[in-house]
């Protein structure tokens, strides 16, 4: 169990963690989500205790990393945003040396290397030196020490980066395996990769926690701002005639559709309604067939963009600062389609 | 610590900065043994050419020492050192060690060169083996002021260039001092300036002021009323204080058939020391 209290990291006149506080329960799955800059490296390099914090405490099982960091950095595993690797070894000298570094007793030294080889599939790179592999392999070589020895605790930052759309389908499999027996956190700025494999999502932006919940809790949350994206075959007059008759509708607006007679209809729906089924209904009695009927509002992308853009506001960052993360954000989405396919074509 | 010092041996040797280190040493020593103890001359005293070519260390060991820490926080290795369970003093002894034992293959054979001069005439072994003693404790603490260096920096180059500096200006010394003034007033003015240094690198560490303008002031005072109470024992204190700096110097003591075990002492200091301010070079950039 990790408990987070107060953090706080200031470097100059830049707080980039900002009264940081969460705990981490066992044998639970955590996302760390977070546009660029958020903090979320910061953030993993003093729960390990690479960096120390400004002020605040970071408990794991009950023991403070800057006060007894033996005892509690023996519980965690960690892969840094960039593997931590000696280009000059190879993989299974590295990893014997990763293992006495833990202080896994010689005897289990040679089973452990060997399982943690085999987890994450780098036992046909074991005699190459690191510095001739693949940016992937070295993913997986610097993941490979982090499982070494079966700590508690497994923390990754940004763990499927570089890697390609199988070995990203492979480690996350790795990841849900793992967090049977042991508590993982890992850190992403793609939505899609977190929604996946966490029970449990942590928005940061700005180094404060902006939200903390079950992505399903998430969802839930801001359903009530639901709003409608409808095609329908109808005249302007007629249309608003429906519209003004189903309760629950706030507003529309409507704008001529690419089909010939349709409109393209914009609608936002008051909190905790849902007029899907009255919409239907109605426009069916009135002969307005409908196209297409799409609810916007409710994907955890947008409560994301959301959440991580009213901190920007806050933040009084310039208009293009904002626009900028907000692409940030929606390009993972993008490589998460071509991934998807990728995979269809290797199964 | 062993896990660090037996990874750090082997790199030494896998980059071969450990084999040329070890190579140019031996032929510079080499050569002058062959020329001087062996060629014409017949010299019987091996501990005199140790401090003849100890010139040669203040080349090598900044190339020995540059990559001890630059070179795991420019790779970001060092990740894994901090935050596996291990002390930071851990693991800058591993390091440590691991340099010392580079430096104490070329002594070991140099152990094989008063044999020699004993093979063919009179040898004097206890002198000599003494000197390759004081010569591999001057090594190790210059080893360790690379180290530190090295752990100011991320660049290797800058790491080795600063270490080069650091061991010619203590190289260096005694003939820099003699510029200075013996005169009391002087040495007494120096020291200040010592004192008011001291006291800004201290505030530089720890960006803390007053305990910095503290320690100064109170520095001085006691400089001053020393100086007041009895100002004989100020003159030429400052060269004779930054003389006793010199390891080179020391050395010399050994050749001169001396057991100076202050010197000794001096040398395994300096070691301790800069072992000591890595750790909290170390440690405070975890902190800034």
């Amino acid at each position: 169990m990790i408990e987070v209290k107060d953090l706080v990291k200031r470097y100059g006149n830049h707080m980039a963690v900002d009264h940081l506080s969460f705990t981490v329960e066992k044998g639970q799955i955590y996302g760390f989500l977070g546009p660029n800059g958020a903090g979320k490296s910061t953030t993993m390099n003093i729960m390990t205790g690479y960096i120390a914090a400004t002020s605040g405490q970071v408990l794991i099982n009950g023991h403070d990393i800057l006060e007894e960091p033996e005892e509690a950095k023996k519980c965690i595993g960690y892969l840094p945003e960039i593997p931590p690797l000696y280009t000059d070894m190879t993989v299974s000298e590295y990893l014997l040396f990763a293992a006495r570094l833990k202080k896994i007793p010689a005897k289990e030294q040679k089973a452990q290397i060997l399982q943690a080889a085999e987890m994450v599939k780098i036992t046909d790179v074991a005699d190459r030196l690191i510095k001739n592999l693949s940016k992937g392999y070295k993913q997986r070589v610097g993941l490979a020490q982090a499982v070494l020895g079966m700590p508690e605790i497994l923390i990754l930052d940004e763990p499927t980066v570089g890697l390609d759309p199988k070995q990203i389908i492979e480690i996350r499999e790795l990841i849900r395996e793992l967090a049977k027996n042991h508590t993982v956190i890992l850190s992403s700025h793609i939505l899609s990769e977190i929604q996946e494999v966490c029970n449990y999502i942590l928005i940061i932006s700005g180094g404060k926690l902006v939200a903390s919940d079950t992505p399903e809790r998430l969802e839930q949350s801001r359903k009530a701002s639901m709003r409608l994206k409808a095609l329908i075959r109808a005249d302007r007059d007629q249309l608003e005639g429906v519209l003004k008759q189903i309760p629950g509708i706030r507003s529309w607006t409507t704008e001529n559709g690419n089909e010939a007679g349709c409109l393209r209809t914009d609608l936002e729906i008051s909190e905790g309604e849902d007029v899907r089924d009255s919409l239907f209904y109605a426009l069916a009695e009135a002969k307005c067939p409908i196209y297409e009927l799409r609810a916007e509002g409710n994907t955890l992308e947008d409560i994301f963009l959301k959440l991580t853009g009213e901190n920007a506001e806050n933040l009084n960052l310039s208009e293009e600062e904002f626009s900028e993360k907000e692409v940030a954000a929606e390009l993972p989405e993008d490589s998460e389609e071509t991934e998807e396919t990728g995979n269809g074509g290797n199964l | 610590m062993a896990a660090i010092y037996k990874r750090e041996l082997k790199a030494y040797f896998s980059n071969m900065i450990g084999y040329l280190f070890i190579a140019f040493t031996v032929l510079i020593v080499g050569l002058f043994f062959c020329y001087n103890n062996l060629g014409s001359y017949g010299w019987p005293y091996f501990g005199a050419i140790l401090g003849s070519v100890s010139f040669v260390m203040m080349l090598t060991i900044p190339v020995l020492t540059m990559r001890s820490f630059s070179d795991d926080r420019h790779s970001k290795a060092d990740q894994l050192l901090l935050t596996a369970p291990v002390t930071v003093a851990e693991i800058t002894l591993g390091k440590y060690l691991a340099m010392v034992t580079v430096l104490a293959i070329p002594m070991v054979i140099f152990c094989a060169c008063p044999l020699i001069i004993g093979s063919v005439g009179k040898a004097y072994y206890l002198t000599d083996y003494v000197c390759i003693l004081a010569f591999f404790l001057m090594g190790s603490a210059y080893i360790a002021i690379g180290m530190f260096i090295s752990s100011l920096t991320e660049s290797q180059i800058i790491a080795a260039v600063g270490t080069l500096g650091a061991l010619v200006a203590l190289y260096l010394i005694e003939g820099l001092t003699s510029f200075l003034p013996s005169t009391a007033a002087a040495s007494a003015l120096g020291f200040c300036a010592v004192m008011l240094l001291a006291a800004l690198c201290y505030y530089g560490l720890t960006r803390n002021w007053m305990a910095a303008a503290a320690a100064a002031g109170i520095g001085i005072l006691i400089i001053g009323g020393l100086y007041l109470w009895n100002p004989e024992m100020f003159a030429g204190a400052l060269p004779d204080f930054l003389n006793s700096l010199s390891l080179d110097k020391r050395y010399n003591n050994f050749t001169d058939n001396v057991l100076d075990v202050k010197s000794l002492v001096y040398m395994i200091s300096v070691s301790g020391v800069f072992i000591f301010l890595t750790v909290q070079s170390v440690q405070k950039r975890r902190w800034s």
